[in-house]
């Protein structure tokens, strides 16, 4: 590679603070790649990646500026260019795709329009030959009926679909690096395999040069060639995707990596501990020396160099050749679960119906239901005390909708919900005692939104108790401390706003916050979807151990089934507000059975670039679910007929209070899914011999 | 959302109400805009209150002698048209219109800020009504309606502060309202009703604590409106009834002799311009003290 695409040399970054110091974001960046080439930058949030993203196209956020060094395109350093260089080369060379499309895409101006502006802007086709460069540039990014969707506005496409529609306009110039900055987060499951299947072929076939900024490892290990770990602004590993994702070099990428719950097995990960120092507050060191396992005198008084290994990686580490030989981690002990047959239910779900819609005028004066299909219908749903439920399905699926309900949020439409075999939950907050209120206790996804901005971590945490405890004075205080204290927070924390602690420690007090009335039932919604996986994984132990403590019950809602995995001892899987299959987490997870859990199973990443996911089912968002049926029809690979329009699918028991919703029994689902197996495998070792010829 | 952001606000430390007041005012003060305009403010308030005692003339004492003189060592600022002391009126010309404006903002924000909270609140058809009489009263010229009242009923305190606040209470409803849609949508209310917290409580401890920073702010922005359209009144004669002196006032009455006599003119306009500066600037460091400021610059 003697004249590269992009060649980043030596590139500092940093804002001068308000006390008149320089504080760096991007520390002495060296990166340098060619056509063809795709490289994963990860990281956790903070360290850098995007700025990095965003200054190889000679943007730095406003307050940013260079320190030193330069980021040459083509051999021009984008610092130096004037602004119609700039606008030349950003869109047409260099094109950045961001995180959330629907947000980039002008929600007043048709598909076609936005397209065509890209195609003018960037190249140099004559009027007549836009509107076929836009049907094209479409086709490419495999969107279905592109004259159609020409005159379709923004928000009638999915969110898969915006985010084609982005990668599309990218395209328009035909640029010769993407920058992709966390394009398929926020994206179901199975939608982002698609993306990312789609990133992939489009890079084979056109050449362009790729940087996925990321901090799922899943996502990267499934795209790139070469991975670059950046952590407080430095790269700090650098080598091919197999390389870093099987024997990482750094004690950093290692944690990381450790730190992602696996589908293979039911164990929390280890987590890291710690958080990546503010900018600026590095030191002379090592910046990983605070959380490192293996650091010494050296690492804090000697900032390590990027040198190369034995296996072309580069590390930024003092002792790398040792992290190899750093002992395995040891998963955090779970308490025995075998006994919760026998245990009495906790609560119980019958025929649960739930709908958003609201009654209308007529509606109201008839005294009926506005005819719309409910958002979640027919659940039969059985906790056990002690139990820990796992309810997955992608978003919409009304996996929310469900706990709303059960926490008097939302009002049921039809059906009961039942509460240790006795209280009815049918009823809206307001109307539950206050003892009922105390036993069920919900978390939910983002601490930033659930914590008041204006009271101490101390304010919190005594609502709960002075309501449900009476609570005030010295023995108030004393409980706030022992709470603090079960989530591994110390007594610091007690003035404290939300604002000044990490994300992490915000979800630990919200989930203080719940633990402090003693509940029975904890409902916990998305609880570590806002985190970082360093993060997850010391929330997701410590909502064990709690559970552990007074044999708790969770419902553990998540998109993120290996967490699920992680946690649950029984997994409910719902497709469109219906329950398709339900059972012990191993057999769930062991032998998805049902169409749509074998989908949802298939489509997860794993960070093993040697793993590819298999992709079933027709990327398609369903906005609501069909009348009658099965609510998989539309989507569903193994549909056999008219039967699965008409008739609601039976519910077949497999055994270990295992069942299914399908109309074909389980043997002949597991043939099928062998049959689909070995030709997938076939597919994608045939792609895959041939994405090898093509590289150099 | 603005309110969750932001690490270096000043609420960090609020305990008492002294207390926060201090860290407010200190942190509004550690930026050198704020500063200026803490400064401009507590000068002008500072002047409000000693200046009748300090003054060099009697505002009222006409001066044959000296009409219309250039600044000089016996009048600082000169005289005006009857041959009074620039100086000395200047000086006093803010204490009405300070004191009417900044007990009408109370009002202003009172009324509006809780007709706002209690309609983001409530929502319905109530809402819908109301917030529709609102937009009516926003699509009226307010001064003309001003004028019509005042030549109704007359002029004075109890006539001006009522009707100003009235005006300036307006939008603030709108503002209330929308600040409390955003509050209530977010998740910590929501779990401050799962566990039963009564109405009342959610209200006081969840919702007001967030919308008051932003009524804060929002009441310094109409304070120093306030203060332009109050002087807007008495420049066309129906502020303040002379001779009491009043910046709005003297501008009118300068008017006429511009050429002749600049500084007649300048000297009122350079004190109203000073104090509406000054409340604008403390407006936008209390925003960023409070870490509602919406435009901040400063990466993260």
């Amino acid at each position: 590679m003697s004249n590269p695409l992009v060649d980043v040399k030596n590139l500092s970054v940093g804002f001068t603070s308000r006390a008149g110091l320089t504080l760096p974001i991007l520390r002495n960046i060296d990166l340098a790649f060619g056509k063809g080439e795709t490289i994963g930058l990860v990281g956790e949030s903070g360290c850098g990646k995007s700025t990095l993203a965003l200054a190889i196209m000679g943007y730095l956020k406003t307050g940013l500026r260079v320190i030193e060094g330069e980021s040459l395109f083509r051999g021009r350093n984008v610092f130096e260019m004037d602004e119609r260089a700039l606008e030349n080369i950003r869109g047409g060379n260099l094109a950045l795709i961001p995180q959330n499309a629907g947000q980039s895409l002008t929600p007043s101006s048709r598909i076609g329009q936005q397209i065509n502006e890209a195609v003018q802007l960037h190249t140099k086709l004559t009027k007549e030959q836009w509107r076929d460069r836009t049907i094209e540039l479409l086709t490419q990014v495999r969107l279905p009926q592109p004259e159609l969707l020409l005159e379709r506005y923004p928000h009638e496409l999915s969110g898969g679909q915006q985010q084609r529609v982005a990668i599309a306009m990218a395209l328009a110039g035909e640029p010769d690096v993407l920058l992709l900055d966390e394009p398929t987060t926020g994206l179901d499951v199975t939608t982002q395999a698609h993306i990312l299947e789609l990133l992939r072929s489009l890079a084979a076939e056109t050449g362009t040069a790729m940087v996925y900024v990321s901090h799922d490892l899943g996502a990267i290990a499934r795209v790139s060639d070469r991975v670059v770990v950046m952590y407080a602004g430095e790269i700090v590993l650098s080598g091919s995707a197999r390389q870093v994702l099987k024997k990482p070099a750094h004690p950093y990428a290692r944690g990381l990596l450790l730190s992602i719950p696996r589908l293979k097995e039911a164990v929390v990960p280890a987590s890291m501990p710690g958080r990546p120092p503010a900018p600026g507050g590095a030191g002379h060191g090592c910046a990983f020396v605070d959380r490192c396992p293996m650091a010494e005198q050296r690492c804090r008084d000697e900032r390590p160099a990027l040198e190369p290994t034995a296996v072309q990686e580069m590390v930024r580490c003092h002792f790398h050749e040792r992290v190899e030989q750093l002992p395995p981690p040891v998963p955090p002990k779970r308490p025995d679960r075998a006994s919760l047959d026998e245990a009495d239910c906790m609560l119980q779900l019958d025929n649960l119906a739930i709908s958003y819609a609201k009654a209308g005028i007529v509606d109201q004066i008839l005294g009926r239901h506005p005819k719309v299909t409910p958002t979640v219908d027919k659940i039969d749903l059985t906790v056990r005390r002690g139990e820990i439920l796992g309810l997955v399905g992608e978003s919409g699926s009304g996996k929310s909708t469900i706990l709303r309900a059960i926490a008097g949020l939302w009002p049921p439409l039809n059906g009961t919900i039942e509460f240790a075999g006795t209280k009815s939950l049918n009823h809206s907050v307001d109307k539950r005692t206050k003892d009922l209120l105390r036993s069920i206790q919900i978390i939910f996804q983002n601490p930033d939104a659930s914590l008041n901005p204006r009271h101490t971590v101390a304010q919190i945490l005594a609502q709960p108790l002075k309501l449900y405890f009476n609570l005030r004075g010295d023995e108030l205080r004393q409980r706030i401390e022992a709470l603090l204290e079960r989530v591994r927070l110390s007594a610091d924390y007690l003035e404290r706003l939300p604002s000044q602690l990490s994300g992490g420690e915000k979800q630990r007090v919200a989930i203080a916050r719940a633990f402090a009335a003693e509940p029975d039932l904890v409902l916990c919604d998305e609880v570590t979807s806002a985190l970082d996986v360093s993060v997850q994984a010391a929330v997701l132990d410590l909502l064990l151990e709690l559970q552990a403590d007074r044999a708790t019950t969770y419902i553990f809602v998540s998109h993120d089934l290996a967490v699920v995995r992680a946690v649950a001892d029984r997994v409910a899987v719902l497709y469109q507000g219906r329950l398709c299959e339900i059972g012990p987490a191993d057999k769930v997870y062991g032998l998805p059975s049902h169409p749509y859990t074998e989908m949802l199973l298939g489509a997860v990443l794993e960070p093993d670039p040697d793993t590819s996911p298999s992709l079933t089912a027709e990327d398609v968002v369903e906005l609501s679910p069909p009348p009658v049926g099965c609510p998989f029809q539309r989507r569903c690979p193994r549909r056999i007929g008219e039967v699965c329009d008409r008739e609601a699918p039976p519910w077949r028991p497999t055994g270990r209070g295992h069942a299914i919703a399908c109309h074909i029994p389980l043997d002949e689902l597991l043939a099928m899914q062998q049959r689909t197996n070995v030709t997938l495998a076939a597919q994608s070792t045939g792609s895959e011999n041939a994405a090898r010829r093509e590289a150099p | 959302m603005a309110l969750t952001t932001t690490s270096n606000t000043a609420s960090g430390k609020r305990k008492t109400a002294f207390g926060g007041l201090l860290t407010v005012l200190l942190a509004m003060a550690s930026r050198p805009s704020g500063l200026a305009g803490l400064i401009l403010v507590s000068l002008h308030i500072l002047m409000a209150i000693v200046s009748p005692a300090i003054v060099p003339y009697d505002f009222k004492e006409l001066n044959a002698q000296f009409i219309l003189s250039a600044p000089s060592f016996e009048h600082w600022l000169g005289t005006d048209n009857l041959g009074r002391d620039i100086l000395t009126r200047t000086m006093l010309g803010g204490q009405k219109a300070l004191f009417v404006t900044s007990v009408a903002t109370i009002l202003a924000i009172g009324w509006g800020g809780s007709l706002g909270v209690l309609l983001g609140l409530v929502g319905g058809r109530l809402d819908d009504i109301l917030m529709r009489v609102v937009d009516a009263f926003l699509a009226i010229p307010w001064i003309l309606f001003l004028l019509l009242i005042v030549s109704v009923v007359g002029l004075g305190n109890a006539v001006l502060i009522p009707t100003l606040a009235f005006f300036y209470g307006i939008p603030v409803v709108r503002m209330a309202r929308a600040a409390t849609h955003d509050v209530v949508a977010l998740d910590f209310v929501t779990a401050a009703r799962a566990r039963g917290e009564t109405r009342f409580t959610i209200v006081r401890q969840e919702l007001l604590p967030n919308v008051l920073d932003v009524l804060l702010v929002e009441g310094a922005m109409r304070w120093s409106w306030m203060l332009l359209g109050f002087s807007s009144l008495s420049f066309l004669g129906f502020g303040v009834t002379p001779p009491t002196p009043d910046w709005g006032l003297m501008i009118s009455d300068a008017r006429s002799f511009m050429s002749l006599a600049p500084w007649a003119a300048l000297a009122p306009v350079v004190a109203l311009s000073s104090l509406i500066v000054g409340i604008n600037l403390s407006a936008d460091a209390l925003a960023k003290a409070l870490g509602i400021d919406r435009a901040q610059t400063a990466p993260v």
